[in-house]
């Protein structure tokens, strides 16, 4: 049990901040929530920015383009950007943190020599078509059918929540290639060029009334039997190494943001007069507790993935079942510290109180999280 | 030369707590456990046991005979503690150890009353041989400690809702002896090492509410293949964990802040964590031959001592704005 850092990890988040410091007031404004390429151009320069100045792929191994930093590096990057306001990984979501990881983990050396510098430059960007309209939380039940035809898929069906779709060069798509096979064992993972004759993109709006993701429909979408990554049929366990980086680390920067919100939600509840409430102050110190705890728990989770090679453990879906209930709380309190200021949608904390809603469904959701931590931390046994 | 971050236990802290699970369980076993809920007199033969393998030592320098441990190390003997309801004044001759002579060895059992708030509760009074008052100050008292013979000290009895924790209330604060200590300082240790006990507990329930949860079947399946009972079970192990989490960090930081947060939260891992195993247990868990209630109580009783959740929550708050 050691909280200090080393030399090392104090120059290196010495000089990053030094870095931050120095770009981040000649970052162009953000764009509207609603300008798509806008925002795929912001998210990319920043990338691009990063690249240049050797913060890329900063927790991917070097061998795949990456810096090979420890997750105690990685942990301290993503404190220090947060801290400083750098713009969020945004559009490159899902290259950075998905799909990447996966070819760098699962592809071949022509594979990774051709997907892996665009998305670490921020030249190419990134989407992933995992679930379902009939594929959700039993994600393995998909049924979007690719069909060998020489030495390309003809892949037909239909993906759902599909983000940054509109402006994504490439979708990580999950497919099935044995339909005769156990559910688990006909899927294969292919990258699909989004530009691709018979891919349709069609919006969807949320409940916080912007576009953040899409349905993409493919019709007989042609795609090189070499864009497939791992074996035909093993595309299972090709997408289960991908998503346990999704719940490793996806939630650092936010702990450290929800933290700075508990903060301005107190100074603003003391300056309007709520502050006076017991009811609310007490509610406000147990989230402080809560967050401090939760950001506690991300150092536990990253020292002990330094420990296992750098693979997520299932620590990550205690994590997410605490923190996505508990950032709920934090907007929901922000909404009782403003008042009836919490009907104006144009306010940043409810827009992040509407967005607040998704995560206790996205990327599994409570119930499924439970599933996962019951059955694989504690053993009890599989059943309905 | 300090390594890379690592909040895990190193391959030292991990044989401590194996080793104090292995005592624990040879010398206080469930026997014992309901032995101790029939006669709570304490087994002083256990407790000069408890002070030879260091249970009281752990932080004084070697020197003095100690262990040359600090607060984390001892953090992970009270969660073992805390799992095994070991029963006494442990924090109490923890955190005195170096003060009052005898307690360090197991040879004399003292007793710390926290006179910060009313009731002042004293655990255990048969038991101990002395009685250190932390007064709170409060009532234009100066604050600080004082030392009392157990026969000075003027108490009601009080039928204890723990069956393994006798308590007394004093219906005086005694000003004997005074102490030159840090009394701040002992009332964060004492809350770090209380909410090392309530994790242990935590931890504690949810392995008795899964064992019973893969043993018992109703409709020709173990009841825990039924989601409704493995998300009771799942969040138990979030609150359980969550709690760790804070605890551990709070024993390397010592900060009151962290100190108080892990308190917060792991009183309410414990107390609820009971909860659900009580229910997850279904009408055994109702019955006083089940352990549960065991733990309830005692997580009850932990709650009360060395800040309870209304002031930890306020105490945090004011950071907030400060």
């Amino acid at each position: 049990m050691d909280l200090t850092y080393t030399e090392e990890e104090e120059d290196f988040r010495a000089r990053l901040r030094e870095w931050l410091a120095k770009v981040l007031p000649g970052l162009p404004p953000k764009p509207a929530a609603t300008d798509w390429p806008g925002r795929r151009a912001y998210d990319a320069a920043w990338q691009r920015m990063l690249y240049d100045a050797g913060y890329a792929g900063l927790h991917w191994p070097r061998d795949a383009g990456g810096q090979g930093a420890t997750p105690t590096q990685h942990l301290i990057f993503l404190e220090e950007t947060e801290r400083a306001g750098a713009p969020y990984v945004g559009a490159s979501f899902v290259g950075l943190l998905h799909a990447g990881p996966t070819i760098a983990a699962e592809g071949t050396a022509e594979q990774r020599a051709r997907w892996l510098p665009p998305i670490l430059r921020g030249d190419e960007i990134w989407c992933q078509g995992f679930s379902e309209p009939d594929a959700g939380s039993d994600l393995a039940a998909l049924r979007t059918r690719a069909v060998r035809d020489g030495d390309t898929y003809v892949v037909s069906g239909a993906k759902i929540w599909t983000s940054h779709a509109e402006v994504a060069d490439w979708c990580e798509l999950l497919v099935r290639t044995d339909p005769a096979a156990p559910k688990h064992r006909g899927i294969s993972w292919l990258a699909m060029p989004m530009d691709a004759p018979g891919v349709t993109v069609r919006p969807l709006r949320t409940l916080a009334g912007s576009t953040e993701f899409a349905e993409v429909f493919l019709d007989e979408v042609r795609v090189p039997v070499g864009n497939r990554v791992g074996a035909e049929n093993d595309g299972w366990r090709v997408t289960m190494v991908t998503l346990s980086f999704e719940r490793g680390t996806a939630f650092v920067g936010e702990v450290v943001a929800c933290r700075r919100v508990l903060g301005a939600l107190a100074r603003t509840a003391r300056a309007n007069g709520r502050w006076d409430d017991a009811v609310l102050r007490r509610r406000l110190g147990r989230l402080s507790a809560e967050f401090a705890a939760l950001w506690r728990l991300t150092q536990w989770n990253v020292s002990e993935a330094q420990g296992s090679g750098g693979v997520p453990g299932a620590g990550g879906s205690v994590f997410k079942l605490r923190y996505s209930h508990a950032r709920q709380e934090l907007y929901d309190a922000a909404a009782e510290v403003l008042g009836a200021g919490a009907l104006d949608a144009d306010h940043a904390w409810v827009a992040d109180r509407l967005s607040s809603l998704s995560y206790t469904i996205a990327a599994g959701t409570s119930q499924i999280q439970q599933n996962i931590v019951a059955e694989r931390i504690l053993g009890l046994p599989k059943g309905r | 030369m300090t390594g890379p971050v690592d909040f895990q236990l190193t391959d030292d802290q991990r044989a401590l707590r194996a080793g104090t699970r292995e005592l624990l369980a040879g010398r206080f076993d469930r026997d014992r456990l309901r032995a101790s809920v029939d006669d709570p007199a304490l087994d002083r033969a256990l407790w000069r046991e408890l002070g030879a393998a260091g249970f009281f030592a752990l932080r004084l320098p070697e020197e003095a005979g100690g262990v040359g441990l600090g607060l984390p190390e001892a953090a992970l003997v009270f969660e073992e503690a805390g799992r095994a309801l070991l029963p006494g004044p442990l924090v109490a001759c923890q955190v005195l150890a170096g003060v009052v002579d005898g307690v360090a060895t197991g040879e004399k059992i003292v007793g710390l009353c926290d006179g910060a708030g009313e009731p002042w509760l004293w655990e255990h009074p048969a038991a101990c041989d002395e009685l250190i008052v932390a007064d709170g100050g409060a009532q234009g008292r100066t604050g600080g400690a004082f030392r009392s013979a157990p026969d000075r000290v003027v108490c009601a009895p009080m039928a204890s809702v723990d069956p393994l924790t006798p308590l007394a209330r004093l219906t005086d604060l005694p000003r004997g002896e005074p102490l030159p200590l840090d009394v701040p300082r002992l009332r964060r240790e004492a809350a770090l090492l209380t909410a090392a006990q309530q994790l242990g507990s935590a931890a504690r329930t949810v392995e008795m509410a899964v064992g019973h949860a893969r043993e018992r079947e109703q409709f020709g399946v173990p009841v825990g293949s039924f989601q409704a009972v493995k998300h009771l079970c799942a969040q138990m192990l979030v609150r359980a964990e969550i709690a760790r989490s804070a605890v551990y960090a709070a024993a390397v930081t010592e900060s009151v802040l962290d100190v108080t947060g892990a308190k917060l939260l792991a009183d309410e891992a414990a107390v609820r964590n009971a909860r659900d195993c009580l229910q997850v247990h279904g009408g055994m868990g109702f019955t006083w031959e089940a352990d549960v209630h065991l733990h309830l109580k005692r997580a009850w009783l932990r709650a009360e001592c060395w800040g309870v959740a209304s002031e930890a929550e306020e105490l945090l708050a004011a950071a907030l704005v400060d």
